[in-house]
């Protein structure tokens, strides 16, 4: 009897699967975590698509003719084409632009780097910018001079055609 | 690793009478699918607050985008289901479940009435379930509005004549539900106002007194 020698030779099995309990347990587990998560990801994807989402490439603005600009500073306003969700506006914009030595033309955003107010030209009669929060200032280039810790940014130019175009907002590049 | 986190916290806070209080009770057999399949209808409450969970947070996301102002409520609304991305799961999930809860609270009132649930000691339960659903139907009422666009702006129209209609306090209970004498920008802001503030508290408040019952007095017995 093939039964009986079986019965001989049985000896306690070590088992190593996981009892019904935990199976089920399991299942129950992962279920709920796949609804959980089938409710909870669209909305956390929606909720962060703002830092997913393609920056939109800003376009090159017509501001002023080449002949206007001087070496001395000038303040120019131009607008600018903002998509802000589903608020569409062209907010105006400000650009201190000046032709150097060497002939060429460069345009500094008048947002003081120290915290943030509006700079002016030669307010105080002594060619530099200042800002009249903190005294900060700056030489025509935009380089810190005082309270400031980094220099003016300067914007994206480039000159087609005997206009001057102004692009994006960039880190001072003349100092 | 998850086990040891959750000893650490039990040996201080002693959290597991806390859990073990709500969520560790027997199913009756006669309300068990598993033992008779019938009982599938007892599962109509629980449904209700599954789909009132996933309004409440999807109601939450949507508030990011969505603007009570009846310039930019429409264009907000087409921004975040056209534009951003999931916007019209996320909304879509609003829009559905809004219907889906309804018709879910009227089959658990069908269930409850048919089982004869109601009865004491439970007619306070009962009661509460009734004060529920109208506020159910306040926020589907409101809800309907916030988008903005011709359905809302005339469903909201119908709505207001129908509370006109009340005899004597009719045009004051219509003229303090739209903030004005017209349906516009002051009816939108309350609206939105009632919608994300003033009834899912009444709701959650009425919803824990609807389960604190149930735990006192025990789901009804076989018919």
């Amino acid at each position: 009897m093939s039964n009986h020698d079986q019965e001989k030779n049985h000896r306690p099995v070590k088992r190593n699967e996981m009892s019904r309990r935990q199976f089920l347990s399991y299942t129950l587990g992962g279920a709920t975590a796949f609804m959980a998560a089938g409710v909870t990801l669209p909305m956390i994807r929606f909720a962060v698509d703002p830092i997913l989402k393609k920056k939109s490439e800003s376009t090159w603005v017509k501001v002023v003719e080449e002949a206007k600009v001087t070496n001395e500073p000038q303040e120019f306003k131009f607008n600018i084409h903002q998509i802000d969700g589903w608020y569409v506006s062209d907010p105006e914009q400000t650009a201190w632009i000046t032709k150097d030595e060497q002939g060429n033309y460069f345009a500094l955003s008048p947002v003081c780097k120290h915290l943030g107010c509006t700079i002016g030209w030669n307010t105080e009669k002594n060619n530099e910018y200042v800002c009249p929060c903190h005294g900060a200032h700056y030489t025509m280039d935009g380089k810190n001079l005082s309270v400031a810790p980094k220099p003016l940014d300067e914007y994206d130019l480039k000159v087609e055609s005997g206009w001057i175009y102004l692009g994006p907002i960039k880190a001072n590049t003349r100092v | 690793m998850l086990k040891n986190v959750y000893n650490w916290i039990d040996e201080r806070l002693d959290i597991t009478p806390l859990w073990r209080d709500v969520a560790d009770h027997e199913v009756p057999e006669h309300v068990n699918p598993a033992h008779h399949f019938s009982a599938f209808v007892y599962c109509f409450g629980g449904l209700t607050f599954f789909i009132t969970v996933i309004q409440i947070l999807s109601g939450m996301f949507l508030t990011m985008y969505f603007v009570p102002d009846i310039l930019n409520a429409y264009k907000s609304v087409d921004y975040l289901q056209h534009k951003v991305a999931f916007g019209g799961i996320v909304r879509g999930m609003h829009h559905w479940g809004a219907s889906l809860v309804l018709v879910m609270m009227f089959l658990h009132t069908l269930r409850v009435f048919f089982t004869g649930s109601y009865k004491a000691p439970r007619e306070m339960n009962w009661v509460v379930g009734m004060l529920i659903f109208f506020v159910m139907l306040g926020l589907g009422f409101t809800g309907y509005l916030l988008p903005w666009d011709n359905k809302a702006y005339f469903a909201t129209k119908v709505g207001m004549q129908i509370a006109e209609a009340v005899p004597i306090i009719g045009p004051y209970v219509k003229e303090l539900l739209q903030g004005g004498d017209i349906i516009g920008a002051e009816t939108l802001t309350r609206f939105f106002a009632i919608h994300v503030f003033f009834l899912p508290g009444a709701l959650l408040a009425l919803l824990g007194a609807h389960f604190i019952m149930i735990r006192r007095q025990g789901i009804s017995g076989p018919l």
